[in-house]
Order: C-alpha cells, then structure tokens, then sequence
C-alpha cells in the first residue's frame, strides 16, 4: 500500500533542549500506527509536529515530515491551516473541551466545516446525519453538557472525520475514559478505518489500546526510537530490553 | 536518499527577569529617595520666598516656584515621604485584615462565613470613594482617618480572594495528608494554606499601590487628608487647583510625580504576577 | 477475627438548591480484617472517593457507621479524630500533589511525628529510617515535591502513611497516575510492606485497573452507582461475573 506519512531523521527541539532524537517511521494509507511510551518520552510530541501545533518554543531541527510531497515543517502557518482538517484531523485527550458549551453539536460542527469548505446547512445536515448514522450518533442538535464523556470523545472523532481527512492524529484518546467506555472509542476508531480507510496515528500509554486497534508500533523513550515493528511481534516478543520491562510491568487479567 | 533538513532554532529569551530588576530597582529607588527626601532637596520645602513667587520653571527652581515663592521642587521630594509612606501603610492594613477575614471564612465556611462575606458585599454595594469620603467626613479631615476610610472600603476584595484560594486549597491532597497527620486548624492555616496563596494575594497588594495612592491622594485633594502646610502631593494639587490656569507648573508638578510613582508600582505590579504565574512567562 | 474497619450503611445525598438530591453513596457495607488487602473498584461516578472521603472522615456521612479497629469514630471531630487518624493513614492518587509545595518531602513525612510530640533530631533520624524502608535515601528528605519524579513522590507519600505505624492504609488509586513501569515497583513495595507486617497493617486499595485489583488484592468490592453490586475473591468474580455490570467490565478489558 502507498505510504501517505514519512518522518525521516526527526529532531525536535524545545528552547534548545532535544525532545526527540533522530526519529523515522512511516504510515501507510489505512494503517494504523500506535506509537507508545511513559511520560516524558515524546510521543506526543511527534504528532503534534505534524499539525505544527509545537507552539513557540518547539521546532523541527532537523530532518522531515513528508506528507503527499509536501515537507510539513517547511510550511507555513496559512498552507498548514489548510491542511489541517481536510487533509489531517485531530482528536484529543478531552474533546469535550474543545466544544463551546453554549452551542449545539450540530451548530460547532457546521461551523469548523464552513472553515474548510462551502456548504450549505441543508447539505451540512444531510451530510452529518449520515455520518452521525454510520457511528451511530444522533447528537446534532445536543449541547456538549448532555453528552458524557465518551459520547463527547466519539463527538470529537465525528467531527474530525466530516472533513473526510486522510490521516486522524489521535492523542491519548482514550485515557480520560473507563474501560467499558474506551472499549466503545477504539471500537469507533476501528470503524472509522474500515469505513473511510481513514489511516491512523494512535499515540496512548496503554498498552492494551494499542494490541486492539494497532498494526504496527513504535515505542519511545525519552525521546528515542526503541522499537519500531509489527504490533503482534512487538507485544509478543519484544527484541528490546526495555519493551519487555514495559511488556511485563502492564497488568494483565488472567481469565481462567 | 536525501540529507534531512537542518533548521536553525532562535531560542527567545525570558525577559519577565529582567523587567523585575528594573522595576524593582526603580520602586527601590522611589522609596529611597522618599527616606532621605528631607536631604535631597535642594531648598527648604517650607521656606516663603515673597520676592519670587510663581516663578516658571528654570534652571535654579526645575519645578518653578508656587504662590509663597516655596521651590517646587522640594516641595514634591518632601511630598513623597508623606504620599508613599501612608499608601505602604494603607496598603499593609488592608492586605492584613482582608487575608485575615477571608481565610478564617473559607476555612470555617458555615454561618460565619456567610455573614461575613453579605458584610463585604454591603461594602462594594457601594461607590469606594464616596463611601471612603463620607466616613472621612464623619471621621473628621486628616491622614489617619482617610486611611482608616480607605481600609474599609477595599478590605472586601482581599477578603474575596483569600476565601476562594483557601476554598481551593481545601480541596487539594496535601491538605488532606496534613489533616490525616493530625495537624490542627492553626497549624494548617499558617504551615500550609497562608505561605500557598499568599503569592496571588502579594500581587494584588503590589497593583493596588497605584490606585490606593490615587485615592489617598483624591481624599486629600478633596481636603479629607493630609492637611496644608504638610506638603503631600493631593493636597499641593488641591490647594493649587485656581492657579491652574496662569501658572500651571504649580498643579502639574506633584501630578507628575503621582503619575510617575503608579506607574512604577502598576508596572512592578504586572512584572511580579507574571514572574509568580509560570504559565504567562516567556510570552 | 474483629475487623479492623466496619463499614454499615454507609450513604451520602447531596443536596444542591433547585435539583434533586443526588445520592453518591447508598447504604453500604463491608469489613476489613487486620491483614487483608480489600479492593474497591468502580467507574468514574461510581462514589469511590465518596466512600473514602467518608471512611477518611474528610467528609460527613448522612448515614451509617464507621468502626475503625472497634471504635466508632463516624462522628467525631477535633483531638479525638486526630488520634483516630493514628490509625489510619491514606495514599493519594497523584503523589506530587499530595505533598505541600513550599515545604520538602521531610516536613511532610514528620508532620504528624511532631504533632505526636517527636522531638526534631528523633523526627529526622525516623524519618530517614521510613525513607529507606521505601527504597529511597535520607538525602531525600530535604528535596520539595517538584524536584522528585512521580514514582519517588509515590514512594515518600507511602513513608509518610507508615510514619505513624497505621493498621489500615487506604490506597486511593494510588497508582493510576504514574507510568506501567513505576507501577510495577510501587505495587512491589507495597506487597513487600504487606510481607513484613503481616496482620499489622490492612489495605484498602481503590482501583479502576480490575487486572491489578485481580493481582494484589485478597477480596473485591464491586461499587457501581454508589452500591456494591457484587463482593469476592477477584479470580471468582473475573471467571464468573453474576452482575451485568460487573460482566460489562470484565469484557471491556483490552
């Protein structure tokens, strides 16, 4: 399958110090990529340099981020904005968060649509309510405070996909959340692939977020490149010291 | 396969530092000048010259000289003294007895808390300076009790903040491990709560320097103050106000140094709450 | 055997002008015997900290009791709450801000020494002795909380916990917020503390991983919606949920 996201070499760095050392992976369409690691080993970080969400501290140092041939560290902030959306998507830790708590679903949506593209509010409807149907939500017309939060962390990846983007930026989506209701999240994340062959960068902590949805994995530690390979050989049997320290430490339920 | 590509990285570099030295250095300066302002004048402040009132600004008198011939100049340095120390007071007693208030009400809570804080919301129902001027009129003229009307107009806000930090102080973990350590109430309000919210509070305080030496000064201006002779900077522009017109120098010169003396403390003010505050630095 | 803590009827309501009364916890009840390590699981909402808020006595309880090592101590308030508080100490979920910013792990660790009267040098030397009892060194005494990382916090808040010889220590998700890898020695050290002591020291241990529950605990309390919808041995429960919830849980295990 043709590969549609390239990280060659990839140095960041935030006021001079190096968060990420020499890192290269790539995400093919319709892959699902998780990328892995304890607090303070860059994960988050590697996504956010494609979205140029770093802020002002944090830059590209060194090496690239190829997307459909364009080098993303290169771009500026305008043909970045109009990437991002139609072309990467985002979803975070809390959705919830980044809706105004004043407005419908539907109203917000249409909105960060109309940023993209026009639309009219018939076609807008018509054209959410079947997307909405696809993940089974019919949500338009709530407000942000009815939903809980997994309704509004599935909200958050509907919105990113009404813009139909080729790859879905996905940070930490799933930690705030229970178990049975990060269970419905990866489901919906699993979905959206099938459905929209959407590709998928997974960045979690939890190991077993990524045994479900993920086809290959990189783990990271203080932000270098451990181990980059298959989810199954990665988790099964780890080549690197470390992966299997972090295999071992994860708590495992024995059904008998 | 091609080389990665290099990009040089301009590190900005954190100047909230910077600007605290130099406020605070300026502040410094302001208050050192007011301690020895009696040696720094270059005439005596209260010394009648009636061979050269109202004379402009020049070269032996910077600031001119006012209807008694005194040198303005002087007449400002010596202010200072007066103007600075009562707002340092002021804004002393306030901080105090606002932080007081407001820390015994959040950590009591129950019906005291409540009739304390309707008190304070009697209190802002008010207009601050009419409400300061009619209890400096009941009071009396002079600087004590225009201080003591400015105390009770504005000791509900530091009472409001001091309560909603140690509401939110209550709620955090190591409160909690410092009960279950068995701590009792006095204990844990001067170890733990004060030293924790006294940083936003201190901020406050700083900011409140410039009004309160607007206010101060208004009261004096409106004759609620310090009384003439004593040079203080509301009552010279008060005294001075009918000359405004022919000799200007006379009303502008303590304005001057009222605006530039807020202005070092506002801006000292806003250096100290984004040096306590991590999160607005390096903007 | 008395059970080191007896909870019965446990319920809190509250109450907020123009709604309706919201009950977090609804009349439960347990027991804790000296030496066991009880887990208490649940969802976000399911009045876990409620009950240890309650069992804490950081907060009242509307009704029922609570019997810590035979005293009753659901109403009590001021000298007599503190030395019940001898008795029972807590680990908090994010360790670094469970120790006061502007005072270093050491003041925290022999703050309730020295209300127990412990004179300073006495206070040091046990303190460093509760240290290393944790895996850590005296020296760790003199750093504040932003200076250590989590899994180092975690381990001093534990020290401070045992600073007073507790026989119940209630763990409160004490490990959710740290990395799988510092889990994994925090959860050691604490089984090793439960070695050591033996019947002298009982763990309440709040959770939402049931994998973790499932390997450290002797007993589990399921808590959904303020009850406890179904209590055993976690191997029992995990091969054969009797409660949808409990069932719903067990299947969405990754």
């Amino acid at each position: 399958m043709a590969e549609i996201l390239r990280y060659e070499h990839v140095d960041i760095t935030y006021n001079g110090f190096k968060a990420i050392k020499d890192v290269s992976f790539s995400v093919s369409e319709g892959e699902i990529l998780g990328i892995v690691g304890e607090s303070g080993s860059g994960k988050s970080t590697l996504i956010k340099a494609a979205m140029g969400l770093l802020g002002d501290s944090g830059l590209v140092t060194r090496g690239d981020i190829w997307y459909k041939g364009k080098n993303l560290p290169d771009l500026s902030a305008s043909e970045l904005c109009k990437l991002n959306g139609p072309e990467l998507g985002m979803i975070f830790q809390y959705a919830g968060s980044s809706f105004c708590p004043i407005r419908t679903v539907g109203a917000q949506l249409y909105e960060s649509m109309t940023e993209h593209k026009h639309i009219s509010k018939e076609d807008f409807r018509i054209l959410a309510f079947a997307l909405l149907e696809k993940i089974g939500l019919r949500i338009l017309d709530s407000y942000p405070f009815e939903l809980s939060g997994g309704m509004q962390q599935r909200v958050g990846i509907a919105a990113a996909m009404l813009l139909n983007p080729s790859v879905l930026l996905a940070d930490e989506p799933t930690s705030a959340l229970d178990v049975s209701v990060q269970k419905q999240v990866v489901e919906e994340m699993l979905l959206v692939r099938r459905t929209f062959g959407t590709s998928i960068v997974l960045v979690t902590h939890n190991i077993g977020v990524i045994g479900a949805m993920a086809d290959r994995v990189l783990v990271m530690r203080n932000g270098e490149m451990v181990e980059y390979g298959e989810t199954r050989q990665v988790l099964e049997d780890p080549k690197e010291e470390y992966t299997k320290l972090l295999m071992s430490a994860v708590p495992r339920l024995r059904r008998v | 396969m091609n080389e990665p590509t290099v990009r040089i990285q301009k590190i900005r570099k954190d100047t909230v530092k910077t600007r605290l030295i130099v406020f605070g250095a300026l502040a410094l300066l302001l208050l050192v000048c007011s301690i020895f302002s009696e040696h720094l004048t270059p005439y005596d402040p209260y010394l009648q010259d009636l061979t050269n009132v109202k004379a402009p600004p020049s070269a032996e008198h910077l600031f001119g000289t006012d209807r008694y011939g005194r040198d303005m100049l002087s007449r400002v340095i010596v202010g200072s003294r007066t103007s600075i120390y009562s707002t340092l007071l002021l804004v002393g007693i306030v901080t105090a007895l606002g932080t007081m208030i407001g820390v015994f009400c959040g950590w009591h809570g129950k019906w005291i808390d409540t009739v304390l804080m309707r008190i304070s919301d009697m209190f802002l129902a008010f207009p601050g300076l009419v409400f300061a001027m009619a209890v400096a009129g009941v009071l009396g003229g002079g600087l004590q009790n225009a201080i003591i009307a400015l105390v009770a107009i504005s000791w509900p806000k530091y009472a409001r903040i001091a309560r909603s930090q140690t509401l939110a102080q209550k709620e955090t973990s190591y409160l909690k491990a410092a009960r279950l350590s068995g701590s009792g109430t006095w204990k844990i309000i001067f170890k733990h709560i004060l030293p924790n919210i006294i940083g936003p509070i201190l901020v406050t305080s700083m900011l409140d320097i410039g009004t309160m030496m607007m206010e101060l000064a208004g009261l004096s201006f409106l004759g609620l103050g310090a009384k003439p002779p004593t040079a203080e900077w509301g009552s010279m522009m008060s005294d001075t106000r009918s000359l405004l017109s022919t000799v200007p120098w006379v009303t502008l010169a303590p304005g001057f140094a009222i605006f530039v003396s807020v202005m070092i403390f506002n801006l000292l003010g806003d250096t100290i709450r984004d040096y306590a505050d991590p999160k607005s630095r390096g903007r | 055997m008395e059970p080191i803590l007896k909870v019965e009827n446990l319920t809190r309501v509250f109450t907020r002008k123009g709604q309706p009364d919201f009950t977090a916890v609804d009349h439960i009840g347990f027991e804790l015997y000296p030496g066991e390590c009880l887990g208490l699981i649940g969802e976000s909402g399911s009045g876990k900290t409620t009950v240890v808020n309650m069992i804490t006595r950081l907060l009242d309880a509307t009704e029922g009791s609570i019997v810590l090592d035979g005293e009753d101590i659901t109403q009590m308030s001021g000298k007599e709450l503190r030395r019940a508080y001898r008795k029972m100490q807590m680990v908090f979920q994010t360790p670094t801000d469970s120790f006061d910013p502007r005072c270093t792990l050491g003041d925290g660790i022999g703050e309730s020494l020295r209300n127990l009267g412990m004179s300073r040098a006495e206070t040091k030397q046990e303190v460093a002795r509760l240290l290393t009892e944790c895996g850590l060194t005296p020296e760790f005494a003199d750093r504040y909380p932003h200076q250590v990382s989590g899994g180092q916090c975690q381990r001093a808040s534990i020290a401070r916990a045992l600073a007073v010889k507790p026989k119940l220590l209630i763990c409160d998700e004490a490990t959710s917020s740290l990395d799988v890898t510092i889990q994994k020695e925090i959860i050691a050290l604490l089984n090793e503390l439960r070695w050591q002591r033996g019947a002298k020291l009982s763990i309440l241990f709040i959770c939402h991983d049931i994998a973790l529950v499932q390997q450290f605990c002797n007993r589990v309390l399921v808590l959904y919606k303020g009850r406890i919808v179904e209590q055993g041995v976690p191997d029992e429960i995990i091969r054969n949920p009797k409660d949808a919830y409990t069932k719903r849980l067990i299947e969405s295990v990754l």
